[in-house]
């Protein structure tokens, strides 16, 4: 049994906002590292909702949401080793401890 | 060779003279500037000449022609309006051209030995160069506009010369005198000018001074019947120009520069602030005679009025005088104002034009002796080491062409005959007496005082006895660079005066007020008058003077009052210190410096700091934090869809 | 079915967000990414359900404890969360929630489903259908965006390598 498309869009755009909250609010580099994972997430989803649902017969938001899911795996390791780069230098991760690039 | 065709010279020769030895007359060595000057400009000097004798020669004896011998329109300030660079000729221009090559040849000279060995003797001849490219443009001037350019650059040129040895504070005080005076009186010049070419729509001195029947058409037409504030238009706007020739001719009350001119180097002296120069104002008059003989007929008689006044003040000033440079520069104040007054007191044509025929005929011999007065004087300080009268006397044994020359443009000055200042100052005395009563008068009293001052100088510093301390070093002549020019002025007052005695090329049939030459018979009951006062003058000033004595001293003992205010030149310059000090800078320039410092400065320091604190406030935004640049971000994005989607509703 | 995934995907995606200690915001996040991979299984996307899980809830999620525990002390911290952040952050989220649901919920935008073809189609989704698809050089077929992911990993390695490398001079400076 097939749910509508709506269900699947609001799910989608809850876990976004939520990814966008965990953003503004943490602390620590880590942390905000794993809200953007659930952002990205969340447009994964998005796209294979689309792609299920108005157009079955392609594949364009599979081949596009494993993509997303390649670049994101890039992106955290790079990330990660900054972070680490940075735990050296600073010896902590809060991120306002990176505010160096400002007036 | 038609030397007419070679105009462009005149004015193109020293002009390339002043640009090559100004800018590279650090590298040649000081004699080859000198030489290169001294040449080129005796190649100028033989164009002028030729071009000026061509030009007598061929219209001898019929109505002198102005002919334009070229013209460039250089700007067109309306259709109509256009200052042009040309080249005039006509009888006065061609007369100017002799007297100002003449002396300004001599003067190169002279100077090859005066300035021997100066600091800056290459920068002397360059701007000695653009003197004389100048004044020649000045005279040959076709419009007033091109007259006023050339004006101003000959002001120029004498605050360069007269700041010459710019060490010295007082040389450099004395430039910027001259500057600031002369530059005030061409203020009123240049409204003058403004105000005439504003009605007339014209600067050409041709349409400007066309006589027909007794008027000048255009100025009569365009100017005829306006008047501002009960004075006519044509009468202000002339009154004006003469007011800037007033400055330039050191007319009362802007004679003050001219002493103070005496800062710089002897020959410039001689150059610009006797012979040349100086008259640029009486020029300037004879230039627009028409106009102010039909037109402004008033005006004339101001300027006699001005001019008896100014000649007598200055002659009185110069019998107190002890330094004897300063004595030449009062005496040439006395004899420019001898020029203004025959031409405030002439009228138009024939013999009633006899002021005009005489004070150009003054112009040309008063040139010629007071560049030998001055630079004799050149001599002699040469000699003494000093400008005072105190470290000279008896020095006639020991610097004899001085002494000779000397005695005899001492002659010329004080009127006696047969030397050529006798001509001149009797044809203007004789004017004045035609025309005014009065001014004649004063002028008879000036030409007394001239003889008096003129000799106590020559009998002070030639007769009279050796200083009290004795000479500094041995007066020696001069080297023969300086005394050359000497012999060859000298030789021109005696030689033109003996022609004149017997009638030959007078010089009222080369120059008039109407163009065509007439003969002048001397009037010899005045001229026995005029002589009979250089003669008392003479002797006045051989009795107090001829052998030391004390007789000078007490002579002033009587009149010591009055001989203290001669002596402070009637205290004129302290006036005017004290007005600019305590009126002018106190209550107008210290008020409007306090403005422009807090208030203009202030509003740019406002809108500075009124920037600056809004880039502090607005630099908080860059805060460094990624939080807050993705929440503007997510809010951004959030607005701009709220937006659309508003819009698309 | 899909009310379980979804409320749990929620659910653990709030508490990686908000949790004070860390390595339960990646515990969450692990579970998260097993719910979206059920999700996937569910609309019948089986390669990239398998895909979700090996790459991101296995590698990423792993990548990231590994983090935590190479930052010394950061496993027993407490982190707390500023209200004025948490107020600030809850608006954004709060605002655009509105905006969004408002839109996908409001008339029927979207181009009516037909969900029954729809279920037939994906259910017929086979290996060598997915296989051209990425492999292949027709239009619509992925193949270089393929390889330009494969640079863009080299790019990340070498990138990660260089960043993180312990030179002597660090210590001097």
């Amino acid at each position: 049994m097939s749910l509508p498309l709506e269900c699947y869009l609001v799910v989608s755009t809850l876990l976004f906002f939520i990814g966008v909250f965990g953003f503004i609010v943490r602390k620590n580099l880590i942390s905000i590292l794993m809200s953007i994972e659930l952002i990205l997430n969340a447009a994964s989803i998005n796209f294979i909702a689309f792609n299920r649902f108005l157009f079955p017969d392609q594949l364009e938001g599979f081949m596009y949401s494993l993509f997303i899911i390649v670049v994101a795996a890039a992106e955290t390791a790079v990330a990660i080793s900054i972070i680490i780069n940075v735990y050296r230098k600073k010896k902590n991760i809060d991120v306002k401890s990176i505010n160096e690039l400002k007036y | 060779m038609e030397f007419l065709n070679l105009a462009p010279l005149v004015l193109a020769l020293p002009f390339a003279m002043f640009l090559i030895i100004g800018l590279f007359g650090y590298k040649m060595c000081p004699k080859f500037a000198g030489i290169l000057g001294t040449s080129v400009f005796a190649l100028t000097s033989i164009v002028c000449y030729g071009i000026a004798i061509q030009y007598f020669v061929a219209n001898y004896g019929m109505e002198y022609p102005k002919e334009v011998l070229f013209n460039f329109d250089w700007l067109h300030i309306t259709e109509n309006l256009v200052i042009s660079i040309g080249f005039l000729l006509d009888p006065i221009s061609a007369t100017m051209l002799i007297v100002i090559s003449t002396v300004s040849l001599m003067v190169h000279i002279y100077s090859l030995g005066y300035m021997h060995g100066e600091d800056g003797f290459q920068r002397y001849y360059a701007v000695l160069s653009l003197f004389s490219f100048a004044m020649l443009g000045l005279v040959v001037a076709t419009n007033i506009f091109q007259m006023y350019i050339f004006w101003e650059l000959v002001g120029v040129s004498s605050f360069l010369l007269i700041s010459f040895y710019f060490k010295k504070p007082s040389a450099v005080r004395a430039a910027k005198k001259a500057f600031i005076v002369t530059r005030f009186a061409d203020m009123f010049f240049l409204i003058g000018i403004l105000i005439l070419s504003y009605y007339t729509q014209t600067f050409d001195f041709g349409i400007l001074t066309e006589v027909i029947d007794g008027q000048v058409p255009i100025v009569h037409e365009t100017m005829g019947g306006i008047t501002l504030g009960g004075l006519s238009v044509i009468s202000i706007a002339v009154f004006l120009i003469f007011l800037g020739g007033a400055g330039k001719s050191a007319m009362f009350p802007f004679h003050i520069w001219l002493p103070d001119a005496m800062e710089g180097p002897t020959p410039a002296s001689a150059l610009i602030h006797a012979a040349t120069m100086v008259v640029a104002g009486v020029y300037l008059v004879a230039r627009l005679f028409p106009v102010y003989s039909f037109e402004a007929p008033e005006v004339l008689e101001v300027i006699a009025y001005i001019g008896a006044f100014t000649s007598i003040f200055s002659a009185i000033i110069a019998c107190a005088q002890t330094d004897i440079k300063r004595v030449l520069a009062f005496s040439t104040i006395s004899q420019i104002a001898y020029m203004m007054v025959a031409l405030g007191v002439s009228g138009f044509g024939g013999e009633e034009g006899l002021g005009y025929t005489a004070s150009m005929w003054h112009l040309f011999t008063h040139a010629m002796f007071k560049a030998l007065l001055f630079m004799g004087a050149g001599a002699i300080i040469h000699a003494v080491h000093s400008n005072e009268m105190d470290a000279m006397g008896n020095l006639r044994k020991k610097l004899p062409i001085t002494h000779a020359t000397f005695l005899i443009a001492c002659l010329a000055i004080a009127g006696i005959p047969p030397f050529s200042g006798f001509f001149s100052k009797d044809e203007i005395i004789v004017a004045a007496f035609e025309a005014n009563k009065w001014v004649f008068a004063v002028e008879y009293i000036v030409a007394g005082l001239t003889a008096f001052y003129m000799f106590r100088l020559y009998f002070r510093i030639f007769w009279f006895g050796e200083p009290d301390n004795g000479f500094e070093h041995e007066p020696h002549e001069a080297p023969s660079t300086m005394t050359i020019p000497l012999i060859v002025l000298a030789a021109i007052t005696v030689i033109t005066g003996i022609c004149w005695a017997f009638g030959i090329l007078q010089f009222s049939q080369f120059v008039s007020s109407d163009s065509l030459g007439y003969a002048i018979e001397t009037h010899w009951s005045i001229a026995l008058l005029s002589i009979m006062a250089g003669l008392i003058g003479i002797c006045v000033a051989y009795f107090l003077y001829f052998k030391k004595t004390g007789r000078p001293n007490t002579v002033v003992s009587y009149i010591k009052r009055p001989y203290l205010w001669a002596y402070n030149r009637f205290y004129i310059d302290e006036i005017y210190l004290f007005i600019t000090n305590n009126i002018i800078f106190k209550r107008i320039c210290e008020p409007i410096a306090w403005f422009d410092r807090h208030i203009i400065d202030g509003f740019m320091n406002l809108l500075a700091w009124f920037t600056n604190s809004a880039s502090e406030g607005t630099k908080e935004v860059q805060d460094g934090n990624v939080q807050s640049y993705a929440w503007v971000y997510i809010m951004g994005v959030i607005v701009i869809t709220l937006v659309s989607i508003l819009n698309y509703l | 079915m899909f009310v379980i995934l979804a409320c749990s995907i929620l659910f653990f995606g709030v508490m990686t967000v908000t949790s004070t200690k860390i390595l339960r915001a990646a515990t969450s996040l692990f579970f998260v990414l097993f719910g979206i991979a059920g999700l996937y299984l569910q609309m019948n996307y089986e390669f990239l359900a398998a895909v979700q899980l090996s790459v991101y809830a296995g590698g990423i999620v792993v990548l990231f404890i590994f983090a935590i525990f190479l930052v010394k002390n950061l496993g027993e911290e407490k982190e707390k969360l500023s209200k004025f952040k948490s107020i600030m952050g809850g608006l954004a989220a709060v605002s655009g929630l509105a905006i969004s649901l408002t839109i996908i919920l409001k008339e029927k935008v979207f181009v009516t489903a037909d969900t029954v073809r729809a279920d037939e189609i994906a259910a017929s989704i086979d290996m060598k259908w997915v296989g051209d698809t990425l492999m292949g050089t027709e239009r619509f077929q992925y193949l270089l965006p393929f390889e330009a992911a494969s640079v863009l990993l080299l790019a990340c390695i070498i990138g990660g390598l260089v960043v993180a490398q312990i030179n002597k001079k660090e210590e001097e400076i």
